[in-house]
């Protein structure tokens, strides 16, 4: 009996200690719930955020490119998207079934589709096709009762209204790639596209704008239950050219079929009216993905659609080199305006025999005349007497031989060579002969269709360092641009040459002339060898351009201005292998400067 | 008129009348506001919807009432008279599950009766506190205290938890061993055993590790480092940790808990509903549930001092610890401070099983209170 008392006692005393214990863990639950819910609150508050809050970078509208007049070179089209949301329908099959027969998909694309629904939660708009066209919306839109889980999704896409005509001026823009520059979180966005060449890529800071950004709370599949909070970017700014669509599109359509370049500028400030690269390729392409057959048909066309020949094509500047040798040789004193040269169709330097393109040769001519006839011997002579020195710097002051820093990506330098370069390049000093050759253009020179209009603006504008721009350029920008110390007499007698060139009968151009309200135009004419022409084949007859395979054929250049007393606009015309400038340049610069004359677009801004 | 029941009491012969104006209707109250609790949690976690659990939750709970209000109502001595053949019952019906476990596809934790799924396992934690307050009711302390003595209350106890550790059920198991081992030590047995048992069970863990299931051992070393696997089975705790600590002092408000509510929080209706009730009304709605739990224990604790019965003490103090387990354990998982182990939070997580056997348990425990006065022999 006393036992089972003390079994009583013990009861109650172990009792009491384990309802300590108890309650001691209840302390310790309560002291976890202050650490978890007061001490380390905030901590959890922001990963509750964390885990909530999505936010997404909203695309600004990229700015539009216009042309001097207020046109759009490049803009942004609402672009059409279906989709499909499999939880919208009750079978994802049938729903397809019934979209098919209203726009047909390959095997293909459905089965990427499909692959898709089912790697992506239920919620997730699974795209079935993008550019859609105005006619397939409606369509879609119309059967839309019998389509659930159809949804369109309109975005923005780049446009280009003027298609290949821009391509070399423009660029385009296309979606980020590796190489890019990751200086933006908007380039981590799907779906962004960045300017990848021409004035899209050299103004993509102002093009893009700042992107926005959107807070949406989303649960743990990521669906999102609402938005929170929205911020507007900023759009991105507008860029005006100085290009004028109308021209532009004139000089695209006039040269045609053929592969080579226009440029069309103000003489006085250097803006930028028409900048002509072909063949071309539609841009467009390039912003909703170029397929790879269509890419390789582009790298491999012999005709080099994707290169800018008025930048990064180099070539022989030929006969249009010879205003360059003609003021050298006026300035440094070698020749005089009245000084003559006798030309019998060829001239030995010792005993190697150096060839006008006029076998009968051209008999005494002077400076205006040589240039009017394009005389080699002339300026072979003129050459030697100057020097290659003279010949370098003057070509220098005219803008040959370095780059003119346009903007644009693969702008290439040219090449005006003198005794230096030779020996540093060659290790082998500068041979008497060179010089004749450079005389006409030929050898070493190298110049791009933008540095000669650049050359030819500075020939007619009073002599002032013009510097072509794709910008408009303000009257006080047009005050600060400085002069090359150039006599204005020589100028004069180099214009006159160029003025013969076109509107003297036998000037190498007359077939060009015109005469838009007694407006002419002056130019000089340049026909450039891509192959050389052997001694035997001179023996036998010199063979017909026509009868030669085309990348054998002459380059064809002609540099013109006008109008000729009161020179506003300087244009060059290359046409690859086109033939004889005189055939085939001098008619397109002709009709591209007559288009000019008539809608001068240079007027209306001045006024 | 209280006078009249007290002699009645005496008389070991209550009306029916008598016993229930004899049930204490304050611990029946911290009852049913748990349960209003666990309804209106449910409703929130349904996001905002009565049908899917709330109802059937308050449903059940009207139906364990029913079977609380029953078991109040017997005569003590049928417990104790019944106690060890209750517990054979339950051991065969677990045999059976086991069996049925290994024929059938899978682990099986329960029997199939129709209108609800008996688990046994969960019977088995009332069964073992009655056997165990059967044995030691009938017991002497000299006995008790010798080694001979635990031998079979030891072999009651660890049978049915082998067999709930093989279904595999580690969290029922634990708690089985944990009930006994708290019964163990009221009872009075020495302190040295427990340090010996303590010892062995530090030398055996090595050996135990290897018997546990993959899944069992993932637990196990997720809870030790949640960051070890924050996407699979780490995430959990991590949300669970995220939802309890962003919802602060007062709480984000009812109905706008962002981790329950966009389902970062797992299972936030059965085992997580905790972390769900503390991130919408923060630190004081939760601190408010656990001071009724701890009322509840209090009470139960207190009931079984003013018994007069051996027997009666012991099955109050045991089933009291029961409870005490689950809540215990439910809050401290969902807290980071234990494995997650599947203990739901009594009354208030969703799931039939738990409300019956929960409200069986205080039944008999207001059982022993309305028999407070009745002497039980160590023949009865």
């Amino acid at each position: 009996m006393n036992r089972d008392n003390d079994k009583g006692k013990v009861l109650i005393k172990r009792s009491l200690i384990l309802a300590a214990a108890e309650f001691f863990m209840f302390v310790v639950i309560i002291g976890r719930l202050y650490y978890l819910q007061v001490y380390q609150a905030d901590k959890y508050k922001m990963l509750a955020d964390e885990n909530r809050i999505s936010t997404r970078l909203l695309i600004p509208p990229r700015g539009i490119i216009y042309d001097r007049n207020q046109e759009h070179l490049a803009s942004n089209r609402q672009n059409f998207q279906v989709s499909i949301v499999a939880e919208q329908t009750t079978n994802v099959q049938e729903t397809l079934d019934a979209f098919k027969k209203i726009m047909p998909l390959t095997e293909a694309e459905e089965e990427k589709i499909k692959k898709e629904l089912k790697r992506k939660r239920s919620f997730v708009p699974i795209k079935i096709k993008d550019n859609l066209t105005w006619e397939e919306v409606a369509k879609i839109q119309l059967n839309a009762p019998s389509l659930p889980g159809i949804v369109i999704d309109e975005g923005l896409s780049r446009y280009y209204p003027f298609g290949e005509k821009m391509t070399h001026l423009l660029g385009y823009v296309s979606s980020v790639s590796d190489s890019d520059v990751k200086d933006d979180p908007l380039l981590e966005v799907p779906g962004f596209k960045i300017g990848k060449a021409g004035i899209e890529k050299f103004f993509e800071k102002r093009l893009r704008g700042r992107g926005g950004n959107q807070k949406l709370e989303v649960n743990a599949y990521g669906r999102v239950m609402k938005e929170i909070e929205k911020n507007d970017g900023v759009l991105g700014e507008r860029v005006d050219l100085s290009i004028d669509a109308r021209l532009q599109s004139k000089a695209f359509e006039l040269l045609g079929e053929e592969s080579g370049a226009v440029v069309l500028m103000d003489v006085h400030n250097g803006e930028i009216l028409a900048f002509v690269s072909t063949p071309s390729y539609d841009p467009n392409l390039m912003v909703t993905g170029i397929s790879n057959d269509d890419w390789k048909a582009l790298l491999n066309n012999e005709r080099h659609p994707l290169t800018n020949k008025v930048i990064a094509g180099q070539y022989s500047p030929g006969s249009t080199f010879k205003m360059i040798v003609a003021l050298a040789g006026l300035e440094s004193g070698a020749i005089k305006p009245e000084t003559r040269f006798f030309c019998a169709g060829k001239m030995f330097l010792g005993s190697h025999p150096f060839h006008c393109w006029k076998h009968s040769g051209h008999g005494y001519l002077d400076v205006v005349q040589a240039l009017q006839h394009s005389c080699d011997i002339f300026f072979y002579e003129t050459a030697q007497k100057v020097g290659i020195e003279k010949i370098a710097d003057m070509a220098r002051r005219l803008g040959l031989g370095e780059k003119i820093g346009i903007g644009l990506d693969n702008e290439k330098a040219g090449l005006i060579p003198d005794k230096d370069w030779k020996q540093r390049r060659y290790k082998e000093p500068w041979h008497p002969g060179e010089t004749l050759i450079s005389g006409i253009g030929q050898g070493y020179i190298l110049t791009t269709p933008l540095q000669l209009v650049t050359m030819m603006a500075r020939l007619v504008n009073g002599g002032y360092e013009v510097k072509p721009t794709f910008l408009r350029v303000s009257e006080e920008e047009q005050k600060n641009i400085k002069k090359i110390n150039l006599s204005p007499t020589y100028l004069d007698i180099v214009k006159e040459g160029m003025f013969n060139v076109v509107n003297v009968p036998g000037g190498t151009a007359y077939m060009s002339r015109f005469d838009y309200n007694g407006m002419k135009m002056g130019g000089k004419t340049g026909t450039t060898q891509v192959r050389r022409i052997s001694l035997k084949e001179r023996q036998t007859g010199i063979l017909k351009e026509s009868e030669l395979p085309w990348r054998l054929r002459n380059h064809a250049l002609f540099v013109g201005y006008a109008p000729h007393n009161n020179p506003k606009y300087a244009v060059v015309v290359l046409v690859e292998h086109g033939g004889g400038g005189s055939s085939v340049a001098a008619p397109i610069a002709s009709k591209l400067l007559q288009e000019t004359l008539k809608l001068d677009p240079v007027k209306k801004v001045i006024e | 008129m209280y006078k009249f029941y007290e002699t009645s009491i005496r008389n070991q012969s209550m009306s029916l009348k008598e016993k229930f104006f004899n049930l204490s209707f304050s611990y029946i109250l911290f009852i049913v506001l748990l349960v209003s609790v666990g309804v209106v949690m449910l409703y929130s976690a349904a996001n905002g919807d009565w049908n899917q659990w709330a109802l059937k939750h308050l449903l059940r709970f009207c139906v364990a009432f029913g079977l609380m209000i029953f078991l109040a109502m017997i005569n003590i001595k049928y417990l104790l008279r019944y106690a060890y053949f209750f517990y054979f019952v339950v051991l065969l019906l677990l045999i059976y599950v086991e069996i049925m476990g290994h024929v059938g596809m899978g682990a099986q934790r329960w029997i199939n009766l129709k209108f609800f799924n008996l688990q046994p396992s969960e019977l088995m934690k009332i069964a073992l506190v009655l056997a165990l307050a059967k044995y030691f009711h009938g017991t002497s302390l000299q006995t008790i205290e010798t080694v001979r003595g635990i031998i079979p209350p030891l072999l009651m106890v660890l049978f049915p938890a082998f067999l709930v550790l093989t279904q595999p059920d580690l969290g029922t198991a634990m708690m089985l061993l944990m009930t006994a081992g708290a019964m163990f030590f009221v009872v009075g047995v020495q302190l040295w055993k427990f340090g010996a048992v303590f010892l062995g069970a530090v030398i055996m863990a090595p050996v135990a590790w290897h018997f546990l299931r993959e899944y069992q051992q993932n637990r196990v070393l997720t809870f030790l480092n949640p960051e070890r696997d924050p996407l699979g089975a780490g995430y959990h705790i991590i949300q669970s940790k995220i939802a309890l600590g962003s919802g602060g002092v007062f709480g984000k408000g009812f109905l706008k808990g962002t981790q329950s509510h966009l389902n970062f929080l797992p299972e936030k209706h059965t085992d997580f509903i905790f972390t769900m009730l503390s991130e919408e009304f923060g630190m004081v709605g939760a601190v408010f549930v656990i001071l009724l739990n701890m009322l509840i224990i209090a009470y139960s604790f207190a009931f079984a001092l003013r018994s007069t019965s051996y027997f009666g003490k012991l099955v109050a103090i045991g089933l009291a610890t029961n409870f005490f387990l689950y809540v215990c354990i439910n809050t401290a998982m969902v807290l980071g401070l234990l494995p997650v182990v599947g203990i739901p939070l009594p009354l208030i997580s969703y799931g039939g099983t738990v409300i019956l056997s929960v409200m069986a348990s205080f039944g008999i425990i207001l059982c022993v209170h309305i028999n407070r006065n009745v002497n039980l022999g160590k023949s009865d």
